[in-house]
């Protein structure tokens, strides 16, 4: 197990937006977490990297707790976050988006290296000069993962992937997700577009008002037709 | 830009000493006096433009350096204090940059705990704090501040030359440049920059942004109390007056009028400002009026200061809102976007 996420609660100041959220995931498989807007989704993701201290509640990464850590910290144990809105450096190019933050802090043998990211992104490559600000979304989408990547991390966690992507970029970024997994990349992804995450998931955890109210694999949650229609559908 | 800043350097290498040499040493003691200053600003926009830090207390670095030669100058000359009395140039620049890299590790380690107008009033307040010490200070001038009879002294190097004087400050604004345009483009000066555009975003990749603004506090107060050195030779006065801040007021507003994130803004902006100081003085006793308004003007006309406009003319652009919304001018936020330009390109 890579990641243990058990009764987690955090807050807004004196507002509660998670009350009791739980998340497994097994190295090397994709899990998704699912809910409506404003579940706590983010804020789940956001408790994980530290960006957002959980108050009570355990994370653990790799069987070691982390719910306390500053989120540098957290990150340099190898979870890579690729956050919603992208939020690429919007002063530096594509190069040194990728270059700034790169290492190789556990010491992989096959470390990912701008050249292996533009292989998988060859649209990036053209633009390698550019500055981020200059970017399309889609293109923007893939610098960052590309910089989570350059940090070589355990756990991948993508939040809101492919929002606003066109359906043709939006395909690439599966694509990409996809290679990685094959490659036994441990991802935490959230998501909208159901049908590509029931292809790429292993595992969904489903979150209502901040409390994971469903979990399975995702052969068991395309069977429960009715999970998707209590928690899901608008 | 790179072309102008090219130019800009030869300018500087060229027309001071062939002014000296034609019997027009004002011009050179001018000259002289904005390289130095020049080297300041290049050393505040190392944390302003790239690192998105606005520091008011950075003439307090200025002052050290100055002190670091007169102090050991006037023991050396008037006794006392044996462990620093000298004339020799060597013990001069190590003191000027022990005292600036200390007193930078010191107060950055607490000013860096703090953003935005925070910062800006906790670095002034330690600013004023050196300040009124040195006040108090009355062996070594107080108030009225302090002669230093005999210039650094280094081997091969007179600096009561005026032209060897300017070679040498010339020299160290080259290599400044050079260091801060290496730093600039190196990963610590990409992931300053990137921490200055979105902070959150740089620690949840594994970035103590701490850490890396204190070394880069440490090095621009290092420079600029490099700075403070040669202003001490060239000034052979120095009184707390130069530490005050109003002249940290000055050196910021150098890299703003220059462009900050530019390496040859605050070049530029220290040429126009002591240019437009001296000119202005000898057309009216009111100078500061219209120098006042003119730089007022600048600030708010200027897209990314004069090198902004220099490397992006108004007349040349092709989509004037877009530029004006990629408007690099609130760099002073710590908040700035900036435009599609890139600070290296002027080198």
């Amino acid at each position: 197990m890579i990641l243990q996420v058990s009764s987690l609660c955090t807050y807004y100041g004196q507002s509660q937006a998670l009350f009791n959220v739980n998340l497994t995931i097994e190295a090397g498989q994709v899990a998704a977490l699912l809910g409506r807007n404003g579940m706590g989704k983010t804020t789940t993701i956001h408790s994980i990297m530290g960006i957002r201290t959980a108050s009570t509640g355990s994370i653990q990464y790799q069987g070691a707790e982390i719910s306390k850590l500053a989120s540098f910290s957290i990150a340099k144990l190898g979870l890579g976050l690729v956050p919603e809105g992208r939020q690429i450096f919007p002063n530096l190019t594509v190069r040194e988006n990728l270059v700034a933050t790169a290492s190789n802090r556990l010491g992989k043998t096959n470390p990912w290296t701008m050249e292996r990211v533009l292989t998988m992104f060859p649209s990036l490559a053209s633009r390698i000069s550019s500055m981020g600000n200059l970017l399309s979304g889609g293109e923007q989408q893939m610098l960052a993962i590309g910089r989570a990547l350059m940090t070589n991390p355990n756990l991948l966690i993508l939040d809101d992937a492919t929002e606003g992507l066109a359906p043709l970029v939006r395909q690439d970024i599966w694509n990409a997700l996809q290679e990685l997994k094959e490659e036994g990349m441990s991802i935490l992804i959230v998501d909208k577009n159901l049908n590509d995450l029931i292809t790429l998931a292993d595992t969904m955890t489903v979150i209502e008002k901040g409390v994971t109210v469903w979990s399975g694999d995702t052969g068991t949650f395309t069977r429960e037709g009715w999970v998707q229609e209590k928690y899901l559908s608008i | 830009m790179r072309w102008f800043s090219i130019v800009l350097l030869l300018i500087l290498a060229i027309v001071p000493p062939v002014a000296f040499i034609t019997g027009h040493a004002f011009w050179m003691d001018l000259f002289t006096r904005l390289v130095v200053l020049a080297i300041a600003a290049v050393a505040l926009n190392l944390i302003l433009g790239y690192g998105g830090l606005v520091s008011f207390g950075h003439a307090a670095y200025l002052g050290l350096g100055a002190y670091a030669v007169g102090i050991p100058v006037y023991h050396a000359t008037y006794g006392g204090f044996d462990s620093i009395a000298s004339y020799n140039g060597f013990v001069h620049l190590g003191i000027a940059i022990a005292v600036s890299a200390v007193y930078a590790l010191v107060t950055g380690a607490i000013s860096l705990r703090t953003r935005g107008v925070n910062f800006i009033m906790i670095t002034m307040a330690f600013g004023q704090m050196i300040f009124y010490a040195i006040v108090s200070l009355e062996t070594y001038g107080g108030d009225d501040g302090l002669t230093i009879d005999v210039r650094s002294e280094f081997p091969g190097i007179n600096l009561d030359n005026p032209l060897a004087l300017y070679g040498l400050c010339y020299g160290s604004l080259v290599l400044v440049l050079y260091l801060v345009y290496r730093i600039s483009n190196s990963r610590f000066g990409l992931t300053l920059q990137g921490a200055r555009s979105n902070e959150e975003r740089m620690r949840a990749i594994g970035v103590d942004c701490y850490r890396y603004r204190l070394t880069a506090y440490v090095i621009s107060g290092v420079i600029c109390g490099y700075a403070g050195f040669l202003l001490g030779n060239f000034t052979t006065f120095i009184s707390p007056e130069m530490m005050d801040w109003t002249r940290s007021g000055e050196i910021m507003f150098m890299v703003i009028l220059g462009g900050a994130t530019y390496l040859c803004g605050p070049v530029i902006g220290a040429l126009v400002f002591i240019l437009l100081e001296h000119l202005l003085s000898e057309i009216t006793v009111y100078w500061h009026l219209p120098f006042g308004l003119l730089l007022i003007a600048s600030v708010l006309f200027l897209r990314g200061g004069l090198a902004g406009a220099l490397s992006n003319p108004p007349w040349f652009r092709k989509d004037r809102s877009s530029a004006l919304a990629s408007d690099t001018s609130t760099a002073a936020s710590g908040t700035a976007t900036k435009a599609p330009t890139r600070a290296d390109d002027d080198v």
